[in-house]
């Protein structure tokens, strides 16, 4: 009988965790075309995506993680499901989309492990800034958060990545909320959570 | 699968001896407060008690500065409470304390500096000492209450507890010491101490959970935490917790007579496993001051390996450690203490700590040694961080 104690997240997780896949041997002679690099040692986890792509199209990833059990399984997670998929659909997976094929993890654990999605898209932006077509996703995938101005996540983490720690801050830099202020609420949270990804 | 618990600092099981005793003490039903036989014999059992327990923190104390609470971070907030009620009479308000105690103190004493006390969080050194010099400098004659921790639960560093009892002596200031993890470990008097308050926990020495004590010394201020009926000389209301109480009696007895064998089991372990890990494992640091700490207590950082990683690969070979990773914490900060002590993030979120107590044996070290080195070893082939 199986024990539901034994193990804190799902089997699929202990699996990815104890048994990664496609996790980069500098031994097997991997050669890139693309790297995307997120996260930090000072918030406990980061991650290194690299691509090797074809035709826009992934055909080959390995990664590096320093962080958790969960952020360890989720990369991994997230290197089987991009094989052979087309850079603008990888560009739009979702954390929430990881989570749902690991079997769930605790909300906490959601955004702060699977950063595996933005080390993606930092990769995806690298081959398409070499490629000539830098920041051609730049709206893929983003949600609204601000519906007023019609500003979206990915604006707020642009925001953060240039110096935006606080809800002034972001306002500053992006006039968020400030016509009904209904989003408040969500976008700090977005906020909260990107400064803790991003922010040195 | 093997099962080897080092986590000794989070809580202990029950000495064999406690749990044999609890068990016939099952039967000692009735209210110690009640006037009738039965009654008066369960008292007789709770004082016995009290004097075992105090037997442990001074051995010339007497009985009756011992109130018998539900645990540590009762005793630690009824001090606190108590010097909420005196500052606002008026006179002394200051408070002193360190940077690096038990969340029950930290958040205590955060709730009085909201309520407007000036409260000072005295940095440590990069062996979680705190100076003398600087505590000196803080305190003054507003210092109402000089409070820190007798020894670490995260990385074992045990203070100069008398400089700092005579420290707050001669500043004229109250001195409690939270000794939840000294008490039962190393030697605590609470005379030689110059203590006026000191917090003990029933479940760190073999005892049940659930009961705690706090001394208080005659004639220091005491405002009870929970009103209510006159039990413990209206020190702390509520029915008196026989069970716990009498297996706390026990525990505090048999801590003190097995101290001295007990500091060489589990100190010889820990050389052991600090040795071994030293020799298998590049790159490692060993937290916490290398001779001022408690004889079981082991915490150590590998860089390029994140904590909770190493904690959930442990768990799965069947050993039971704690980390200072944010990862394990529920917050999105690694351990107040390794960061008050200096090493940096990297070092707080790959931090584990090895806590090892009276069952430990060799082979658990054996097992741990054999078990660690790989787990590492894998945990910073896949990192981004190098060690």
């Amino acid at each position: 009988m199986s024990d539901a104690f034994a193990w804190l997240y799902s089997d699929v997780v202990k699996d990815h965790f104890m048994n990664p896949k496609n996790v980069f041997n500098p031994d097997e002679g991997f050669k890139a075309d693309a790297e995307g690099l997120t996260g930090n040692v000072k918030c406990g986890d980061q991650m290194l995506f690299m691509l090797k792509i074809a035709d826009d199209v992934i055909v080959d990833v390995r990664w590096k993680t320093y962080g958790c059990a969960s952020a360890i399984a989720s990369t991994s997670m997230l290197s089987e499901v991009v094989k052979g998929m087309g850079i603008k659909d990888a560009y739009n997976i979702k954390p929430d989309d990881i989570a749902r094929r690991l079997g769930g993890l605790p909300d906490n654990k959601i955004h702060c492990s699977v950063l595996g999605d933005k080390a993606l898209r930092a990769a995806i932006d690298d081959h398409l800034a070499k490629t000539g077509r830098a920041g051609l996703f730049r709206n893929e995938g983003a949600r609204v958060i601000c519906t007023c101005l019609n500003i979206t996540d990915r604006d707020i983490e642009d925001a953060v990545k240039a110096g935006a720690r606080d809800w002034e801050g972001l306002q500053e830099r992006t006039k968020i909320g400030t016509v009904c202020g209904g989003c408040k609420t969500g976008a700090e949270e977005l906020l909260h959570e990107y400064v803790h990804i991003f922010a040195d | 699968m093997k099962n080897v618990y080092m986590d000794y600092n989070a809580t202990t099981p029950l000495h064999p001896a406690v749990a044999e005793g609890m068990k016939e003490d099952l039967s000692v039903y009735a209210n110690a407060s009640s006037m009738h036989e039965a009654g008066r014999r369960a008292m007789a059992r709770v004082e016995r008690a009290r004097a075992q327990v105090v037997a442990l923190v001074g051995a010339a104390a007497d009985p009756e500065r011992i109130v018998f609470t539900s645990g540590g971070s009762e005793s630690n907030n009824t001090v606190f409470a108590t010097m909420f009620h005196l500052g606002r009479r008026g006179g002394r308000r200051g408070i002193v304390t360190s940077s690096i105690e038990h969340p029950c103190v930290l958040n205590a004493a955060a709730w009085l500096r909201d309520e407007g006390f000036p409260v000072t969080f005295l940095p440590v050194d990069g062996d979680g000492k705190i100076d003398l010099d600087g505590l000196r400098a803080a305190v003054g004659p507003d210092t109402l209450l000089v409070s820190v921790m007798a020894a670490n639960n995260e990385i074992g560093t045990i203070q100069d507890m008398r400089s700092i009892g005579a420290i707050a002596k001669a500043a004229g200031a109250y001195f409690h010491t939270d000794a939840t993890q000294a008490v039962g470990k190393v030697p605590v008097d609470v005379e030689e101490w110059g203590a006026d308050y000191l917090t003990l926990s029933c479940h760190k020495i073999y005892g049940p959970k659930g009961v705690g004590a706090l001394y208080f010394r005659k004639g220091a201020p005491f405002e009870p935490l929970i009103r209510g009926g006159h039990q413990e000389h209206g020190h702390r209301a509520g029915t008196y917790n026989n069970l716990g109480i009498l297996g706390f009696g026990t525990a505090a007895s048999l801590a003190r007579e097995e101290l001295a064998s007990y500091a060489s089991h589990v100190g010889r372990l820990r050389a052991r496993l600090r040795d071994g890990i030293l020799a298998a494992i590049p790159k490692v640091r060993v937290n916490g001051h290398p001779v001022e700490v408690l004889p079981n207590t082991l915490n150590v950082s590998f860089p390029g390996a994140e904590g909770e990683a190493i904690l959930l690969h442990l768990d799965l070979s069947g050993i039971r450690v704690s980390t200072g990773s944010a990862c394990a914490s529920g917050s999105l900060e690694p351990s107040h203490v390794l960061m008050a002590t200096g090493v940096g993030p990297e070092l707080a979120h790959g931090s584990i700590r090895f806590s090892l107590g009276r069952d430990s044996t060799d082979e658990d070290v054996d097992y741990v040694l054999s078990v660690l080195p790989p787990a590492i070893a894998r945990l910073r082939s896949m990192s981004t961080v190098q060690a």
